[in-house]
């Protein structure tokens, strides 16, 4: 699984950072990204958590391929 | 408090400073949902309050036709709390649009990015921890006055890099300038208070500068020069004004929440690792704050005919009930897993300050669930909601 969040989007609800810090980070200015290629296969529940919890609909799933 | 006449139909005459609205707003705002789901007043101007999710955010979303020039909910005579003169250009970026607000916003993002945030949870804690010592052994507090008012505006101090001797003027000035705010005379002693206070703070820091916010904005420069003395004194007014009511607000309406709700309790006394998620769900359910919008044209939205000059009212807590978005929403469920509230906005003026505030309400339950695991509202005693642009309780009496 990929997923990547849209940059124009995000506005630095941190919400995804706070339920899966192991896949993203925001930055000091409240930009969100993706720190990892692949999403482990134990982590697919954080990130499908994260994507359910964004304010601003801003995370997408890229690919769905293990 | 509010002078207020009584409201007979909430479709077309609505009073955010009723007093059963501030007591309890949930009932109004789903009947409006079903039938009306934007309302209408003339009262304070004409304003506008939508109670759908996706109205609040589409108006969020749309900055060109509703701008955050004017965001007091509460305005006397179009004379808003920010109209000070020496406060050119208010208190940005909360009340600018870009591109005002675009580069005043990025000076202070850092200082409440999460790496930041973390810095603040040592002397969080020791100050929550403090605050217990002093009624612990009690056996009954005001979780409001004694507690939840004391954290916010201490840390807010510590950022801005002034005196915490000076926390209740602090919260006084606050609380006059946003639940007092139709008190006119009031309003502008506080904002008066407030800025000859911060004005003597940066003449102090112009010769010994220290590594505090207030500091770092007298040494920013900006294409060359160095900020306006009332850019700084409206970002200092706005981190404080902005930063002291509403997470206290928030603290206060979660542990009214557990001192009311046995099994809730419980559950996060036993799991304390459902903080982080627990938090949102309190803050989507009792989100302390409402925002204001102007329409600087002539648009029609959802059917409304709204002129320019109108004032649309961000309703966050109400968007954050919407049955259309959250599964019974009015039932708190501290596990919730599907939860895009927005206490905290939408949009380019999603609160700055969300990460403080987020830390500071977890750091304040878990320190009084730590002391004081089993708590009930004290029912002999009156507790009291302020509402408007701020709701919350004020008076919070407790008994453990």
């Amino acid at each position: 699984m990929k997923i990547r969040v849209d940059p124009d989007k995000c506005q630095g609800h941190a919400r995804c950072y706070g339920l899966a810090p192991e896949l993203f980070d925001v930055d000091d200015y409240g930009q969100a990204s993706v720190i990892v290629d692949q999403v482990p296969a134990e982590l697919e529940h954080k990130a499908h958590l994260a994507i359910a919890n964004c304010p601003e609909y801003a995370i997408e799933v890229v690919s769905d391929e293990h | 408090m509010a002078r207020t006449a009584p409201v007979s139909d909430w479709a077309t005459d609505f009073d955010v400073l009723d007093p059963g609205y501030i007591a309890d707003p949930f009932r109004i705002w789903d009947g409006l949902r079903s039938g009306c789901p934007i309302a209408h007043t003339e009262r304070r101007g004409s304003n506008w309050l939508p109670t759908r999710y996706d109205d609040v955010t589409a108006i969020a979303h749309d900055i060109e036709h509703f701008s955050s020039l004017k965001v007091a909910v509460i305005p006397v005579d179009n004379d808003e709390p920010d109209d000070s003169p020496a406060l050119e250009y208010g208190l940005p970026p909360i009340s600018a649009d870009p591109p005002l607000h675009t580069w005043t916003r990025r000076l202070l993002l850092p200082w409440f990015s999460h790496r930041r945030v973390e810095t603040y949870v040592p002397l969080t804690r020791q100050l929550c921890r403090s605050l217990l010592d002093g009624f612990a052994e009690r056996g009954q507090a005001d979780a409001a006055s004694e507690y939840a008012q004391q954290i916010p505006v201490r840390v807010i101090a510590h950022i801005l890099g002034v005196s915490t001797d000076m926390a209740d003027s602090f919260t006084q000035w606050v609380r006059d300038v946003l639940e007092f705010a139709d008190d006119a005379e009031r309003r502008i002693a506080a904002t008066e208070g407030l800025l000859n206070y911060f004005v003597a703070q940066l003449e102090v820091r112009r010769h010994a500068p220290g590594d505090d916010l207030l500091s770092e904005l007298l040494q920013t420069e900006v294409d060359g020069a160095p900020l306006e003395d009332s850019l700084i004194l409206g970002i200092a007014a706005l981190v404080l004004i902005a930063g002291v009511d509403t997470t206290w607000s928030a603290i206060g309406s979660s542990l009214w929440h557990l001192s009311t709700h046995a099994r809730d309790l419980e559950q996060l006394v036993a799991d304390p690792d459902l903080m982080p998620v627990a938090i949102e769900e309190l803050l989507r359910a009792y989100s302390p704050v409402t925002m204001a919008r102007v329409v600087t044209h002539d648009v029609e939205f959802g059917g409304c005919p709204m002129k320019e000059g109108d004032k649309v009212l961000m309703n966050f807590p109400a968007a954050n009930r919407d049955p259309d978005v959250f599964e019974r929403p009015d039932v708190v469920d501290l596990a919730r897993a599907k939860n895009r509230h927005v206490a905290f906005g939408s949009g380019i003026h999603r609160c700055a300050g969300s990460n403080l505030a987020r830390m500071e309400l977890q750091v304040a339950l878990e320190e009084w669930l730590h002391r004081i695991p089993s708590f009930t509202l004290d029912q002999g005693r009156e507790m009291t909601w302020a509402g408007g642009q701020v709701r919350g309780p004020r008076v919070l009496p407790v008994t453990f």
